[in-house]
């Protein structure tokens, strides 16, 4: 198929970026979007010119690296994957394809389509974390007993990769998703316990100082993230904290 | 305000006065429908809430405290929401995975907020004036007899124009609590079993709240 794309390129942090339109053509249905996007790059540096950055690592939807939002939604057109996972033939012959990077002021563009998501980092560093002795007379996890409800969803929120697709397509930027999933993943769990409080207040503060938005429940962090995390998530973050604030 | 310097602090505090407004929306409905089926029941009523001491001077505060909190909150957080995407997409499809009722809770909430301005000016301020300024509290016009809130409801009724702003404002209300009803439960940590049941009540009260308001202002507006 023979395609129109309208891509991001911005040279650096500091340039303003612009959206620069492409052909590509004689493109397999079968290929991944980040294969389409190599077809584009190897004829951009066939003729001389500079390729299109963009994130990518593992190419088979675990490590959280891709990050494109393609036609006003991150990750594409389908759902419960990530962009290496998208295949053309989610695409028309003739199609005018956007791709544009995460937009968020917390998320800095670094250059072209590849954002700076270290605030997810920081957000980690502040509290995403439990305190275990691993000086070799490490506690035997089984044998702490977890109902087996709560194991399931502690997994649940443990899937989210840290993409950063929830910031992506809110429309406040809100990383709510994000951190709901971290704060519940260990909240749901006995191990998680003794950090509980200062877990919740202190990788909230993180992310209110990063600059995300407010969460107004629109919902569509949890329709367009690629690992299905719960609004559940969220709710049950919120309680966290109130709880912690009392 | 320090306990509203997270930004959980003030979804839970838009969800609080949120639920507050929504209990009040159902006692003014309450009393406007009374107006449906008799004119003293409307007068008594109208009376007793223009009058009595504990909802003029410890309720009536504190509604007014609940709206303009809910509305000053909620322009705060629009700004800052959209200063938290500096750089905007040239391609959003918002509609693919949320609704317009939830994108948009600023347009709608400006429409109601207008309307409120309306309604001051209708109900509200002449009111107070005759009450307060005028130390009138008999409710009854001069020269007349009985009391003149089921009269002055009907007057304000007659303007076609007036009607028809009352009609858009609450359409939009109803938009608004289409999102907003089960969104202040899950902003309080509400997200469970029940959810289903909070959902589907929150739509019956949006459409039905809203539909009540409609039909008392579309009804004195033909039988008057």
């Amino acid at each position: 198929m023979d395609l129109t794309l309208k891509i991001w390129r911005q040279k650096g942090p500091q340039d303003k970026g612009q959206m620069v339109e492409y052909k590509v053509t004689d493109i397999s249905e079968h290929m991944s979007f980040l294969e389409m996007m190599d077809v584009l790059n190897e004829g951009l540096v066939a003729k001389g010119e500079v390729p299109v950055a963009f994130d990518h690592d593992c190419r088979e939807g675990i490590c959280g690296m891709c990050s494109l939002h393609i036609n006003g939604e991150p990750h594409g057109p389908d759902r419960g994957i990530t962009t290496c996972q998208l295949h053309m033939r989610m695409f028309k012959d003739g199609d005018t394809i956007y791709i544009e990077p995460w937009r968020a002021k917390a998320f800095p563009v670094i250059k072209d389509l590849i954002v700076d998501r270290m605030a997810f980092e920081r957000i980690q560093q502040a509290g995403g974390y439990i305190s275990v002795n691993t000086s070799g007379n490490t506690q035997d996890a089984n044998a702490i007993p977890i109902s087996k409800h709560n194991a399931d969803l502690s997994m649940d929120a443990a899937a989210c990769i840290g993409c950063g697709a929830c910031v992506a397509s809110c429309k406040n930027s809100s990383a709510m998703l994000f951190v709901s999933a971290k704060v519940s993943q260990f909240a749901l769990l006995p191990q998680g316990q003794i950090e509980a409080a200062d877990r919740v207040r202190n990788m909230v503060k993180q992310m209110d100082e990063e600059g995300f938005g407010n969460c107004t429940n629109t919902g569509a962090c949890e329709v367009e993230c690629p690992k299905g995390i719960s609004l559940e998530n969220i709710a049950r973050m919120n309680r966290e904290y109130l709880k912690a604030s009392m | 305000m320090s306990v509203l310097s997270s930004s959980i602090a003030r979804k839970v505090a838009m969800a609080l006065s949120a639920l507050f407004l929504i209990i009040f929306l159902i006692i003014h409905l309450a009393v406007n429908l009374t107006s449906l089926f008799s004119a003293d029941a409307f007068n008594e009523a109208s009376h007793f809430m223009g009058t009595n001491p504990l909802i003029q001077f410890a309720m009536q505060p504190v509604l007014i405290f609940g709206v303009v909190f809910h509305f000053v909150m909620g322009f705060v957080l629009e700004l800052r929401n959209r200063g938290a995407r500096n750089v905007k997409y040239a391609k959003f499809n918002g509609a693919a995975s949320s609704t317009w009722a939830s994108r948009n809770m600023i347009i709608s909430g400006a429409v109601i907020l207008a309307f409120i301005v309306l309604h001051f000016i209708d109900f509200w301020i002449p009111e107070l004036n005759t009450k307060y300024v005028l130390g009138d509290m008999s409710g009854v016009l001069p020269g007349e007899e009985g009391y003149r809130y089921f009269e002055e409801l009907q007057h304000k009724f007659a303007n076609p124009l007036r009607v028809g702003a009352y009609v858009v404002a609450f359409v939009l209300l109803a938009i608004h609590l289409m999102h907003g009803f089960q969104s202040a439960f899950q902003s309080m940590g509400f997200n469970n079993k029940y959810t289903g049941f909070v959902k589907a009540f929150g739509k019956f009260y949006s459409i039905v709240i809203p539909l009540g308001f409609i039909i008392v202002a579309l009804c004195h507006h033909f039988n008057h």
